[in-house]
């Protein structure tokens, strides 16, 4: 029993410790993004354009795939449910805004997690461990404005990018779907789209997928900065990044929507 | 040689904790300007973590260590910098950043100096890789060097801003004893034809020998001299002379006695 209460205690001691660093780390990149140019070094452009094209582009092909994918099983759920009642004619209103508003920035979030999370934390495991993060240290670089800084713009900028793809893309072959299955024009569908969903909607999904962007960057940052153990160490490290930015995104989702719709 | 002058590092005093462990003990040393100091010591000794001291990477517990007269800890981040730039390190593994070339590693510390054009740092670039028998090599990932490319092409990045301070880090590890030696001769003649003041953590005594002014062996945290080869080769102290003549420390086991241990047999 004692035991247990030791290994809780020593848990929950680490978890404050790394929330409190995660901190830290967010306030230092911020600190070098909007400050680094005035002590002659700015946030490296190059670097990050390159983390975009990584994070934004290169999903493109695997995020067109599991957007148009969702949507089609929106709306063969939401036709097969409204069918119930012989209210068909309304999937349109649940398929737009389960979209926007849930859908794509939660798959978004998670692929986000499991391609460029896992990459971030295996990548600066890997730094540390053939000591490139010392070297950029006793080089006099700061390896927060040299690697977390980038990572961080690059992820807060790709990640709603993405998610607004997804709306479109989820959106689009939900409505091929829908009107091959109704008879309906595409035109019909997309101009009932249109009229039920607001700006505050598409807003609802944008902020939440920035606020998953900087889960996902810095819980990779956290957990690749801080690898033991070598080669095992580094894999540990690499799935713990992916299984905490997934939980958190669910969980940060639930209570956005919850705070968002009071 | 000229004689050696005034000391560019001083350690006074230094403690240093990994946890609850304390692994370096008073540790009290001088580097004086323009020798090549080895800091000697088998596994475990904390060489090390003296080095990672000595870099400003890790914070003592007690004690200082002053750099060229400055003490890294309590330095201001432009000053600090200022310092760092005097300064180089070549890591054991090479530590060259595996997504640029090996010339854009090297052109790496003189981009961040921020007032030199690219033309420049072109220019320095292929010098240093010159200096150090990589000419040609520019172009090159750092996945395709061999082990004795690696170690030559950090060296070449660690002495891109001409540092007055040069820190290897166990540099003969790893390498065939061709490459070693070659790795010796440069340590050498870079302290020959730039004037730099080196410090050299290894544990490979035949490199040690080849290339110290000065000698200081660490062991359990703590030095046990600081001298020069000859003098130490004569030094009686048992734990020198076990670690210089390669001898176990362990006892010797007779063989009846292993079987019982083995067995748990008191």
């Amino acid at each position: 029993m004692l035991a247990r209460v030791e290994i809780l205690g020593r848990q929950t001691v680490r978890a404050l410790d790394e929330i409190g660093y995660a901190a830290v780390l967010f306030g230092e990149a911020l600190i070098w993004i909007f400050a680094g140019h005035r002590w002659g070094q700015p946030l490296r452009l190059s670097a990050t354009v390159a983390q975009m094209l990584e994070i934004g582009i290169l999903a493109l092909p695997i995020a067109t795939l599991l957007a148009a994918t969702v949507g089609v099983m929106l709306a063969i759920q939401s036709l097969y449910s409204l069918g119930l009642f012989g209210a068909q004619s309304f999937a349109h209103v649940g398929i737009a805004l389960s979209v926007t508003r849930e859908f794509s920035p939660l798959i978004i979030g998670i692929l986000v997690a499991g391609r460029s999370g896992s990459a971030l934390a295996a990548r600066l495991g890997t730094m540390s461990i053939n000591q490139e993060i010392d070297a950029l240290r006793v080089i006099g670089i700061n390896p927060v404005r040299f690697l977390v800084a980038p990572a961080l713009i690059a992820m807060l900028i790709m990640l709603p990018a993405l998610t607004m793809w997804a709306n479109l893309v989820a959106l689009g072959a939900a409505g091929l779907y829908v009107s091959a299955a109704l008879d309906l024009s595409l035109a019909a569908y997309t101009a009932g789209t249109l009229e039920v969903l607001s700006p505050n909607d598409l807003a609802h999904g944008l902020a939440k997928s920035a606020l998953f962007a900087l889960l996902i960057a810095l819980l990779g940052v956290v957990n690749g900065s801080r690898v033991e153990g070598g080669a095992e160490g580094l894999g540990r490290a690499t799935t713990r990044s992916v299984v905490q930015a997934i939980s958190a995104i669910v969980v940060t989702d639930m209570v956005f929507a919850f705070v968002a719709t009071q | 040689m000229d004689m050696p002058r005034a000391p560019l590092i001083e350690v006074r005093d230094l403690s240093a904790h990994y946890g609850a462990e304390q692994v370096l003990f008073d540790v009290n040393l001088a580097v004086l300007e323009g020798e090549i100091m080895v800091i000697m010591g088998g596994s475990g000794s904390g060489k090390s973590t003296l080095l990672r001291h000595l870099l400003g990477l890790e914070t003592p517990s007690a004690g200082q260590v002053l750099m060229l007269g400055s003490d890294m800890a309590k330095l201001g981040a432009r000053d600090q910098l200022a310092l760092r730039r005097q300064i180089g390190v070549a890591f054991q593994g090479g530590a060259l950043f595996s997504s640029l070339s090996v010339a854009e590693n090297v052109k790496l510390p003189l981009r961040e100096r921020g007032d030199l054009g690219e033309t420049t740092m072109d220019i320095i670039a292929r010098l240093k890789l010159e200096v150090v028998n990589l000419a040609g090599c520019g172009d090159m990932m750092p996945a395709e060097l061999s082990g004795g490319m690696l170690k030559r092409a950090a060296v070449a990045r660690a002495i891109a801003l001409d540092p007055r301070l040069l820190f290897f880090d166990e540099p003969s590890a790893g390498l065939d004893p061709t490459v070693a030696a070659a790795l010796d001769e440069l340590i050498l003649q870079l302290r020959l034809a730039l004037e730099m003041t080196i410090v050299v953590v290894t544990h490979e005594m035949e490199s040690a020998f080849k290339i110290a002014d000065r000698i200081t062996v660490l062991d359990r945290g703590r030095v046990l001299a600081v001298e020069p080869v000859e003098r130490l080769l004569r030094n009686d102290n048992p734990r020198i002379q076990n670690l210089l003549n390669r001898r176990a420390e362990t006892p010797e086991i007779e063989s009846a006695d292993y079987l019982r241990r083995l067995t748990g047999e008191a």
